[in-house]
């Protein structure tokens, strides 16, 4: 493994493969309702392998990389660690429980699906769902509404887009990328 | 299913592109899900989509496993495989090599800006997906008063959602929904 990939030797110990893999393996045990207050737990208060900030700031990285967040936060802290074979130890351990958990909810939906105790069950737990996300937007927008700026303009625009008009999200990205980037770059001028 | 290897490779593609589209997170990612797998491709109904959001909520582990579910619906085992690999692998690649050059620039002024341009767009996604999911899965006045009180609840307590999810499922269990 290259040097540069590991921290000074000052820091922490540095957690090997094994205990990259187990740490992530044991976080998703645990993850009932979000990994990240667990994820959060193992690695700033009982491993201590990252600083509160340190933490901070590799999340909110990953907050507006693409894709799934907390999956590129195993990526990115294996990889610090250990390279890129820290990242694939850290991101399997990571995945291999909720993709068995969902394999077999997969296969249980299929199977008893239309089962009418299932069917209402699931009939009342969406609409539950669907209102878990609304609190999240409204707690990430919340701040953004705040203050004046493009940023309201730019949540609302991106929601109506995708969400109302159904237009396709490459061309909705194509546009809402240079735009939203552009009026930061005007209204910090 | 017919095909076996032309869906593999549907799913790889779309669910590969769709990550690396969706800025912010799994949450950002299910419009365009639900416009590939529902009104484009016609994989599932409106009602087997809202069901596999709300069984990935429901099931421990992040809820971008919702392509597991969904992969397995279209293709299988292999379909559950290769959603899951798609939507999770090229963009943890790409974040390793984006976390390291960030690292590089973290007081650079149009880094500042790029962020703060990015961010919004990441919030109105995640804003879409609670209007499709909405859309979905309320389909009588209990259901939306469901979702009222639950986005009321996790907006202004710091109630476990999984209580929230419980309450909504026994709810739905009596057939009143």
């Amino acid at each position: 493994m290259p040097e540069t990939n590991i921290r000074s030797a000052a820091g922490p110990p540095i957690p090997t493969h094994a205990e990259l893999f187990l740490a992530f393996f044991k976080i998703t045990l645990s993850g009932f309702g979000g990994t990240l207050p667990w994820t959060r737990r193992m690695f700033v208060e009982e491993k201590r392998w990252l600083t509160a900030q340190e933490f901070n700031d590799v999340y909110a990285l990953c907050q507006f990389l693409p894709g799934p967040n907390i999956v590129n936060l195993t990526a990115v802290f294996g990889s610090r660690m250990r390279g890129p074979t820290g990242a694939l130890a850290a991101w399997s351990g990571f995945l291999l429980v909720p993709f068995c958990v969902m394999l077999a909810a997969a296969v249980l939906y299929d199977r008893y699906g239309e089962v009418e105790s299932v069917r209402r069950v699931l009939t009342g737990i969406a609409p539950a769902a669907a209102g878990l996300i609304i609190a999240t937007v409204a707690k990430m927008a919340a701040p953004m509404f705040r203050k004046l700026g493009p940023a309201p303009f730019v949540v609302v625009a991106t929601a109506v887009a995708i969400g109302l008009m159904r237009w396709p999200l490459l061309w909705v990205m194509l546009t809402m990328v240079p735009a939203s980037i552009g009026l930061a770059w005007w209204v910090r001028r | 299913m017919k095909g076996d290897g032309d869906i593999l490779l549907v799913l790889a593609v779309q669910f590969a592109i769709m990550a690396l589209l969706a800025l912010g997170g799994a949450n950002a990612v299910v419009p365009e899900m639900h416009r590939q797998a529902v009104e484009l491709r016609g994989w599932m109904s409106e009602r087997e989509f809202a069901d596999m959001f709300a069984i990935s909520q429901a099931a421990p582990g992040p809820n971008v496993m919702m392509v597991t579910l969904i992969g397995y619906h279209v293709a299988g085992v292999a379909g559950a495989v290769v959603a899951t690999f798609a939507m999770c692998g090229p963009t943890a690649i790409l974040a390793q090599f984006l976390g390291r050059a960030w690292d590089g620039f973290k007081d650079a002024p149009w880094r500042i800006v790029v962020q703060a341009g990015l961010v919004p767009i990441s919030v109105g996604l995640v804003g879409a997906s609670a209007i499709v999911l909405t859309r979905a899965s309320d389909h009588s006045w209990l259901a939306v008063v469901i979702t009222v009180a639950t986005a009321a609840v996790a907006y202004w307590t710091r109630w476990n959602p999984l209580w929230l999810i419980g309450i909504a499922g026994l709810a739905g269990l009596t057939g009143w929904v």
